[in-house]
């Protein structure tokens, strides 16, 4: 069990590593998994070279020329990082999209990206790009996985992987250098990822990655946080998310540990508990998640258990609050967090998956100080990464026993970070991107003399840890012209179960007040317990005693706040807030300018003395439906 | 028993001859024939109380009718017991969920394949050679053809009686499929359930029909007008125990009698687009 040591030169290309990593593990060790039909089943080294070499080679007999965008679609699975690594090995460019992409967005990033081939997994992901070819002219071959389903299709563009791979093996027949040459062809400075962000104002921007911003990125991460080898990690979350990338390329290729996919996206919690990583990298809402299914679990657990539980939770946040405040453990604490980790803590790990983890990172979006205690109370090591998408993912992290639950923690190894005047957070790296493709307007707000402006405000703290406030367009000037974070206190309402979504509202008002979606299940459980009837989400939303409900976790976040910033209405929207219906981001961020926009009647309503406001309004499935929805919405006051 | 006993594509496979049901005094079924072919889609449609299910469990052995011939691959069987149609390769679902509430999923689909098991007591108790083949074969055969096709990956652990009511029905399509079966008995499998489950479960039974695998022959009793003219090859009409007609889509649609049986109803006739 050793930290591998990669050599980082301008030379180097993802590729080539890859190369490296096949010739150095061959046959003796397993690079990924994938459990299917029930059973977990191994890919050697040797395995993914032989794969990745024969898609290569049959892309490039399709026509793959250095250059080329490759647009990849589907859940995680090898087959998707074999596309991946054999578009890059060839000189392309991947381009991956998220899987519930709308048709437009769908059709937007190929058309901006100018793909050339298509890799999705089945008939769903083929639909939809089909849809879309005659809109997309530069588009010229479709590439399928799973046959299921495919059997009406006879398209000539359309070729499943296994064809394209057969292709391969011929052209390797012939020429059995050109692979490795195709390789060593490319630079450390070539393309290898342009990614789109998600936006949460615009049409999403194409960022260009560089083979060595990738590769650096993933050199300072593990220089922080050593990996080894013989890890796991468990790759499930969209490749089109940087994080993911960063996980399962930049660092898994130059440690090389298993990566791990699970059977399909609903199994991924339950596999993530087989396969117990030792290393995982998600957004704040998995945690969350994680964390609403406790307090539910505990909600209707026995007795005795609920007990144990509590006692083991205070043992937790008293030992994890000291080792926050960096004071000594007393021997009394640590015998009693000894026994709060037999009887509970370890337990609890092992249902969540969490039980060899070593690093557990979140970032992507902010995360609520209480959803942080909670973890590092229950032992895990919670860390926050901070960076962009345009920085190649991460610029900040928390060290190992220098954690503090409202800062992002310091800046890795190679990386520099600054405040401008204005208070906006900057950063420069040689994983610093080179540039938003095809818009070089855009480019030039981002960038200038090296520097990428994150468009976050901010500031350092005295130990130099960053805090990140907000989106600087997202800070709110509170009633007494105090400056205020919206997103601190949606974190902190968003720690109670009940409350799945949040929406704070009150810059430059006179009052705050707030849009609160409720979680389905647990308020349903909730409501089925108190026999409530309901048949519906709009409906169980609008119950009396809902309301209630979410005035008192409201008036639970409102506690430790200052009068202006309290909450003192709010309404329960008749639906949760989704990616689909543009009100978040694909990263499940909110879109403030959007929602604002689209729910004015609410916010209106919200600052006169209605009581209730009436709905008219369409909602958008995924596959493209409307339905019209017309509803009266209650406003109600909490009581500050 | 002239006919071949495995049937080509477009041949007949199942067979109605004069098929009489009373119970007491009341004729459920009077004289009916239907005839279907291998490889199709036939649905029986007809207002509530027409027979559907009776014809249905007289198909399958559950009901006994007291007139009439039943060929099934050119065989009688008539006094066949619903086991031993079963083995043949009849397989159902049940408008009313029929499946084990209080076991897993994968262990009422394993039910299901129980029939083709050749383990005895004592051999199944050791696993080995033949058992173990035959264990390791159901295994990769229901994993691999019936819970991949159903993507019901994330609930094979759980309890049956704890799923909603869609994954239930899928559930007991999954069962029905682990016999292996020739002709698929599909009672109301869309009753129920919403919009996006119709959209599966229609897209479900079109594979299973048609994907090289399976190539299911199935009869459908469904009161979705919309998805039975939009999958069936056949439309039988019943109504009171008597066929009106036994046509295609278009031509039952156009049928007068139906119009006036059934169809004419606007309300029978909605459909969920």
């Amino acid at each position: 069990m050793s930290q591998p040591q990669i050599e980082m030169t301008k030379d180097l290309t993802i590729p080539k590593l890859f190369l490296q990593q096949c010739k150095k593990y061959g046959k003796n060790k397993v690079a990924m998994r994938e459990k299917e039909f029930g059973i977990w089943i191994p890919f050697t080294w040797h395995d993914y070279y032989e794969n990745v070499k024969h898609l290569c080679l049959g892309m490039v007999s399709l026509g793959l020329k250095r250059g080329d965008k490759v647009a990849m679609i589907g859940d995680n699975r090898p087959e998707g990082l074999w596309a991946e690594m054999a578009a890059l090995c060839g000189g392309g460019v991947g381009v991956w999209l998220f899987q519930d992409c709308m048709m437009d967005e769908v059709k937007y990033i190929i058309d901006h990206s100018d793909a050339k081939f298509f890799v999705g997994e089945t008939q769903e992901e083929v639909d939809k790009a089909l849809s879309i070819k005659d809109a997309c002219p530069k588009l010229e071959k479709i590439i399928w996985d799973d046959p299921k389903g495919m059997r009406h299709y006879h398209q000539d563009f359309l070729i499943s992987m296994e064809k394209v791979q057969e292709l391969g093996k011929e052209l390797d027949e012939k020429e059995p250098d050109l692979f490795e040459n195709l390789i060593h062809e490319g630079q450390g400075d070539d393309i290898c990822l342009l990614f789109y962000t998600s936006g949460t104002t615009a049409l999403p921007k194409g960022a260009l990655l560089s083979h060595w911003n990738m590769l650096t990125m993933g050199h300072n991460l593990m220089a922080v946080d050593p990996c080894y080898d013989s890890d796991d990690f468990v790759s499930y979350l969209p490749f089109a998310w940087i994080g993911e990338q960063m996980m399962s390329i930049s660092c898994g290729l130059q440690i090389g540990y298993t990566l791990n996919f699970p059977e399909e996206p609903d199994t991924a919690l339950e596999n993530l508990r087989e396969i117990g990583p030792h290393v995982m990298f998600a957004p704040p809402r998995l945690y969350e998640g994680m964390t609403r299914q406790v307090q539910v679990k505990y909600i209707d657990a026995t007795w005795i258990k609920r007990k144990i539980y509590e006692f083991a939770t205070k043992v937790g946040y008293k030992v994890a609050n000291l080792k926050f405040e960096k004071k000594p453990v007393s021997w009394n604490w640590r015998f009693l967090h000894f026994l709060a980790s037999v009887f509970m803590q370890k337990k609890l790990k092992d249902h969540l998956g969490m039980s060899r983890l070593r690093h557990a990172y979140t970032g992507g979006a902010a995360m609520g100080p209480d959803h942080f205690r909670f973890f590092h109370a229950l032992g895990v090591n919670l860390k926050q990464i901070y960076g962009q998408t345009e920085i190649a993912g991460i610029s900040i992290v928390h060290r190992d026993g220098d954690v503090k639950f409202d800062t992002v923690g310091t800046p890795i190894p190679e990386t520099e970070v600054a405040i401008t005047e204005e208070g906006e957070i900057i950063s420069k790296s040689p994983s610093v991107f080179l540039g938003y493709y095809k818009n070089e307007e855009a480019t030039e707000k981002t960038l200038a003399d090296g520097w990428l402006y994150s468009g976050d405000r901010g500031f350092i703290d005295e130990d130099g840890h960053l805090v990140v406030f907000d989106r600087s367009k997202d800070v709110m000037t509170l009633s007494d012209g105090r400056p205020f974070s919206p997103q601190y206190l949606e974190t902190r309402l968003k720690f109670s179960p009940f409350i799945r979504e949040a929406w704070v509202i009150g810059d430059n008002r006179p009052f705050v007040t707030a849009v609160m979606c409720i979680d389905y299940s647990v308020v349903g459980k909730w409501a089925d317990e108190k026999k409530l009837n309901y048949t519906s989400y709009p409906e169980l939303s609008q119950k009396a005693e809902v309301y209630d409900l979410v005035q008192k976790q409201i008036e639970e976040a409102n506690r430790d706040l200052p009068t202006p910033a309290k909450i003192h209405k709010f309404v329960n929207l008749y639906k949760v807030f989704d990616a689909d219906d543009e009100e978040l981001t694909r990263t499940s961020k909110l879109r403030r300018a959007f929602v604002e926009n689209r729910y004015k009647d609410i916010v209106n309503a919200l600052y006169t003395d209605d009581e209730a406001v009436h709905m008219d309004t369409t909602i958008t499935y995924e596959d493209g439906r409307e339905q019209r929805i017309k509803t009266d919405l209650r406003i109600q006051k909490t009581i500050l | 028993m002239t006919q071949a006993a495995n049937p080509n594509e477009g041949e007949t496979i199942l067979k109605l001859e004069n098929v009489h049901m009373y119970f007491g005094r009341v004729a459920a079924l009077a004289g009916v024939d239907m005839e279907v072919k291998k490889g199709e889609i036939h649905s029986i449609i007809g207002p509530n109380g027409a027979g559907k299910t009776v014809m249905m469990n007289c198909i399958n052995g559950l009901y006994r009718p007291q007139r009439g011939n039943i060929y099934f691959k050119g065989d009688r069987i008539n006094h066949l017991k619903p086991y031993a149609r079963a083995k043949l390769g009849i397989s159902r679902t049940f408008q009313k969920i029929e499946l084990f509430g209080g076991m897993t999923v994968l262990d009422n689909i394993r039910l299901g394949r129980h029939i083709h098991l050749k383990t005895g007591i004592v051999s199944g108790s050791i696993y080995v050679g033949k058992t173990r083949n035959e264990e390791l074969q159901a295994r990769k055969f229901i994993e691999e053809e019936i819970i991949d096709l159903l993507e019901i990956e994330s609930i094979r652990h759980k309890t049956v009686h704890m799923l909603p009511y869609g994954l239930q029905k899928r559930v007991e399509l999954g069962r029905a499929l682990a016999l292996n079966p020739e002709l698929l008995l599909l009672d109301e499998p869309l009753a129920g359930l919403n919009l996006e489950e119709v959209e599966d479960m229609a897209r479900f039974i079109l594979d299973i029909n048609e994907e090289e695998r399976w190539k299911v022959t199935c009869i459908l009793v469904e009161h979705d007008m919309g998805v039975v003219m939009d999958i069936s090859n056949q439309v039988f009409v019943l109504n009171f125990g008597n066929k009106i007609t036994d046509g295609t889509p278009t031509e039952v649609q156009n049928n007068p009698d139906v119009i006036k049986a059934y169809l004419g109803e606007e309300e029978l006739y909605a459909t969920r687009r």
